[in-house]
């Protein structure tokens, strides 16, 4: 069978590739595009591992085609950091202690950043609401709380 | 497996008439992926009606809402026009799943899953919703609650997909609310939903009902004796005891991991009662 010629951007860089019909954008960027950033926790969207965004969107890329990129706009972990420069939330989450084995830690980066995009001063409650369905077995979530809230009063204050 | 992408109704129809094999559906994908992933489903086909412009879009027609098949869960809840009109289907939406699944579910989809507990569904029955259903003997327009028939199945005929759903227009001092429970506060699925939508007169007194509950029997269920019970009375607590046992009457649930009969037809009534007492509210009713 004829593999899909897809079309995208990722990170603001023009990106093409073929893809099979059955796999996912999760598929496509860690096996095609070696973007392993994004991490396969379930496969099944229940742990947000795969975090990324499409058209400004929170998303998880295991529950989306590769072929449904065609003509989008997506953004993962690797767009994050600006060079070296890391994110105001990377460093709050080094600052913070708010990761361990780091797995679950690109996909609550990235819907934590998605979350301050839209809300620059969220609530506890509400930082915790947004980020239920990215599960951490390591930390207990507090640390991770606490980071996100903390990045979103310097970024405040920065802006 | 072959992906269709058409970017009109009339193509969308065409290409699913030509399929000879399995071909499914595919708006949000939250359900099917999970499906195709687990192995439960294999089509030989998947036709994504993201591409069609119209199924994207949040319409107003006749005084109500149009909602696009395509359109997701967290599009529904930033349309504050929709979100004022028909708070408790928006609600019922945004249980589902979290904020990434929220990105991507929809209403539509949620309705073909045809999941007894499927948040939205009892909703969207309370609210008399109409669905738009494209195939090859043209359009046609279905109450919602004749799409669901059973645990998984529909009755959507060969060729058939649903392109929008419809919430009518209602007059002020109306509105509806959804309440489902849950052992936790997200993230999980109903041990039983309820949807309530009433309309008050300037008395308070209940014009119009529609009560449904769901993961209470194998689809959602209408009871028209909590209608009834409200319809011509105050929504006050002798009402209220009558619409709490009808909607118990009504639940015939199974016992499973999730909860039991008897505390599924108990909570029923629970849930029926303080949905009705938030919708009053939210119609502008004193409490």
């Amino acid at each position: 069978m004829s593999k899909i010629h897809v079309t995208t951007t990722i990170n603001d860089d023009p990106v093409e590739f073929l893809c099979e019909a059955d796999e996912t954008l999760l598929d496509v960027l860690r096996d095609h595009l070696g973007m392993t950033g994004a991490k396969e926790g379930c496969g099944t969207g229940d742990c947000g591992a795969c975090s990324v965004t499409v058209e400004g969107r929170l998303i998880c890329s295991c529950l989306m085609l590769g072929a449904e990129a065609e003509g989008q706009q997506i953004t993962t972990i690797e767009g994050m950091a600006d060079g070296e420069t890391l994110h105001p939330l990377q460093k709050k989450f080094i600052e913070h202690a708010a990761l361990q084995c780091g797995i679950c830690t690109p996909g609550i980066l990235v819907a934590a950043k998605s979350l301050l995009e839209r809300n620059p001063d969220p609530t506890e409650e509400e930082t915790r609401y947004w980020l239920a369905g990215n599960l951490c077995r390591c930390t207990g979530y507090d640390k991770i709380i606490r980071a996100v809230i903390d990045a979103a009063s310097d970024m405040r204050e920065a802006s | 497996m072959h992906y269709l992408a058409p970017t009109t109704v009339e193509d969308a129809v065409t290409a699913l008439a030509s399929q000879t094999g399995d071909c499914r559906v595919l708006a949000g994908g939250t359900d099917l992926l999970v499906r195709m992933r687990s192995g439960f489903a294999e089509p030989d086909a998947i036709l994504d009606i993201k591409r069609i412009k119209e199924l994207r879009r949040i319409t107003r027609e006749d005084g109500g809402f149009r909602i696009g098949a395509a359109v997701s869960g967290a599009e529904m809840a930033e349309d504050p026009d929709l979100v004022a009109a028909w708070p408790g289907v928006v609600e019922a939406t945004g249980l589902i799943g979290s904020t990434q699944i929220q990105g991507r579910a929809t209403m539509a989809g949620n309705l073909c899953n045809a999941s007894p507990a499927a948040d939205s569904v009892p909703a969207m029955l309370a609210a008399n919703a109409v669905v738009r259903v494209a195939g090859p003997n043209g359009i046609r327009n279905v109450p919602v609650g004749d799409i669901p028939t059973g645990p998984s199945k529909t009755s959507l005929g060969a060729g058939e997909f649903v392109t929008s759903i419809f919430l009518p227009a209602r007059p002020n001092n109306a509105s509806d609310a959804y309440l489902r429970f849950i052992p936790r506060t997200e993230m999980d699925i109903a041990v039983v939903g309820c949807g309530v939508s009433l309309t008050l007169d300037d008395a308070g007194i209940c014009t119009d009902a529609r009560v449904a509950l769901g993961a209470v029997g194998p689809t959602v269920i209408l009871v028209p004796r909590a209608a009834s019970a409200l319809i011509g009375r105050a929504v006050d607590d002798t009402t209220m005891v009558a619409v709490v046992a009808a909607c118990s009457a009504a639940a015939s649930p199974i016992s499973d991991k999730r909860g039991t009969v008897a505390f599924r037809t108990h909570i029923a009534g629970v849930l029926a009662r303080r949905a009705t007492q938030i919708a009053k509210k939210r119609a502008g009713g004193t409490s």
